[in-house]
């Protein structure tokens, strides 16, 4: 694969990558607050963003460049069935439109920062609020190892991977630099950093995905060649399983798992503590409700994007590593300089991701672990400085798990992050609708969920690995293959419906409730919303 | 819980059907598989699967926004009722 340095191409990406590095660290002064020590400023940017910076935040934060690599690798592998993330991203926004801004609402009301907050407050349970906390903070710490699997792919394909026998220390260090001054400009900026880099990073998406989708069909004889040429490799039988590759529209049985992994997905997405964190750096409800209209032409662009799988398969790139597909036909269709700004888009793409889920799983740390069970009487500016601290612990500590393990560990992980997450929907969205659910039903559900889960996934088999090899199985009852993350949610939903019903019936105490019916719809202005608010800078005008 | 009571104008309104409805119709279209697993017809060489959830990113994105249209104005509404 490293057939020398691309040079060109490593000196554009490493003009952009300095140049998102100046951007980073000149954040801080952004829009800078008089009360900057407190978890407000450094992890939610202020509360201050409006419509378009929210949009950049959340479409960096949400499609990354471990999404923009694998999704066309899994077209590129097998067709139809890695499509569904196209369905999938249709879904989430209609979905977000009904709940978040509740949450939005409840949050700025009573100054919650993490989604463990809320549910805390309104079911008076330190026990539930540490489960979702921890499931948060677990399901993150291995989507961060992913971003820089994505950067690495980028690395490989520019040739500064170094070969298999240069020293780790050589063949690693693009990846310790990359990594170090995230770290630093994320410890110094906090959220307000990835908010301006996101600017730089969709800006050059955009740009790459433009030219992509015109340019290569263009060189490779237009769409009817490229399918045509994708479905005689689909149909070719793989060895390994006996049966074809993949195929350009799902069969009968494959129709099930698309349908219940876009929708569990779906449901998943908007419980990741990274997505809640941008959500909740906005300055008003009507903010999110106006995203969820125009955050959609991320999802267009992912379709796009999905169909460069197709096209690697028609310029006939030869990976073994299906994640390096994309990367591979850049650098063969693209003239040098833009291959240079596709990397470059690629590796900021991973920057901006990694940048908010760190901070997204430090605010969970320090509010629902270090506030709640290790110093009660923390100052908002020793929250800060723990929150900070964590950010880089996090990082540190994803960056060891890429190094020291196997790849497909972190998309194990990866995989069971998203079932894990999943688990933690009854409590949060239930809890914005409606306070009849128990809270130790709750917990209960949350428990059978995330073992039903884990050891489901654990059971599955591929032709490469002896567990963890997909995330679909056969649903029990149905006999359909579908999305084990899905089927562990209904199951959880059940056995919380279910047991709620039978602690009611024995008058088991109820938490206490700290939030009011009409906090789920309160807007910015209201009275009692913003003055618990640190003021943002004034002059900051709109 | 204790209900707090209130006189609100009726909680389900022709309006707010018509929210619902726009919300809800992308998850039918999408999850209904079966509807779009085919290959033909094509666009502009693009298999139907294909161009067809695409479209439907256009669709849904018409849809939230009708919906998020109407939800203002049903808001702007009340909130006016309400300070008379």
């Amino acid at each position: 694969m490293n057939d020398g340095v691309n040079g060109v191409a490593l000196a554009v990406f490493i003009f952009f990558f300095l140049a998102v590095t100046v951007v980073g660290f000149l954040a801080a002064r952004w829009r800078r607050a008089e009360n900057e020590a407190s978890l407000d400023e450094w992890g939610l940017g202020g509360r201050s963003f409006g419509t378009w910076v929210t949009w950049f935040l959340l479409g960096g934060d949400l499609y990354t460049a471990y999404t923009f690599v694998a999704v066309p690798a899994a077209i590129y592998a097998a067709g139809a069935a890695g499509f569904f993330a196209v369905p999938y991203t249709i879904l989430v926004y209609p979905l977000i439109f009904t709940f978040l801004p509740r949450l939005w609402s409840v949050s700025h009301k009573h100054g919650y920062v993490t989604t463990s907050d809320f549910v805390r407050g309104r079911f008076g349970s330190k026990g539930l609020s540490l489960a979702v906390a921890v499931t948060g903070i677990l399901a993150t710490m291995p989507y961060i190892a992913l971003q820089l699997v994505g950067i690495q792919a980028v690395l490989d394909v520019m040739g500064v991977g170094g070969g298999e026998d240069t020293n780790w220390f050589v063949k690693d260090l693009p990846l310790l630099i990359a990594f170090g001054v995230l770290a630093a400009y994320t410890y110094s900026s906090g959220l307000r950093a990835p908010a301006l880099i996101a600017f730089v990073k969709d800006t050059l998406i955009y740009i790459v995905i433009a030219v992509a989708i015109i340019y290569i069909p263009i060189k490779l004889g237009g769409f009817d060649d490229i399918f045509a040429k994708a479905g005689e490799a689909f149909a070719q039988t793989n060895p390994a399983t006996g049966a074809p590759r993949g195929a350009l529209a799902p069969a009968e049985a494959g129709q099930w798992t698309y349908a219940t992994l876009a929708l569990g997905s779906a449901l998943a997405l908007f419980m990741y503590p990274h997505s809640i964190t941008a959500t909740l750096s906005s300055k008003s409800r009507e903010v999110i409700r106006r995203n969820t209209t125009i955050l959609p032409l991320y999802s267009l662009m992912l379709g796009l994007l999905a169909l460069l799988g197709f096209m690697a398969i028609a310029a006939g790139v030869k990976v073994s590593n299906g994640q390096l597909a994309i990367p591979q036909l850049f650098e063969d269709m693209f003239p040098d300089w833009f291959a240079g700004v596709a990397f470059a888009a690629i590796g900021i793409g991973a920057l901006v991701p990694a940048a908010i889920m760190s901070i997204a799983a430090a605010n969970l740390f320090t509010r629902n672990i270090y506030k709640d069970f290790i110093k009660p009487d923390a100052t908002p500016a020793q929250e800060t400085k723990v929150s900070k601290l964590v950010s880089l612990l996090v990082k540190v500590g994803a960056l060891v798990f890429v190094l020291t393990m196997d790849k497909t560990v972190a998309i194990n992980f990866q995989l069971l992050g998203g079932i894990w997450i999943l688990q933690t929907f009854p409590a949060l969205v239930g809890g914005l609708f409606t306070r009849w659910f128990h809270r130790w039903a709750l917990l209960a559900g949350w428990a059978v969920g995330m073992i039903y889960g884990t050891a489901a996934a654990y059971g599955v088999a591929s032709p490469t690995q002896k567990h963890f090899g997909g995330s679909s199985k056969e649903i029990p009852g149905i006999g359909e293959i579908g999305y084990i993350g899905l089927t562990a949610f209904l199951l959880n939903v059940v056995v919380t419906v279910v047991l709620t019903f039978a602690l009611k019936a024995l008058k088991a105490p109820d938490g206490v409730d700290e939030t009011r019916p009409e906090d789920y719809t309160a807007d910015a202005g209201d009275p009692g919303v913003e003055v618990e608010l640190p003021p943002a800078t004034a002059g900051t005008s709109h | 819980m204790s209900d707090v009571p209130e006189v609100k104008p009726p909680v389900v309104t022709p309006v707010r059907v018509v929210i619902a409805l726009c919300l809800i119709a992308p998850f039918v279209a999408m999850l209904w598989v079966g509807s779009y697993a085919k290959t033909d017809p094509d666009f502009i060489g693009i298999p139907f699967f294909y161009w067809y959830q695409m479209l439907w990113v256009l669709i849904s994105t018409v849809l939230t926004m009708t919906a998020y249209k109407l939800w203002q104005r049903d808001q702007r509404a009340r909130t006016g009722g309400a300070a008379k």
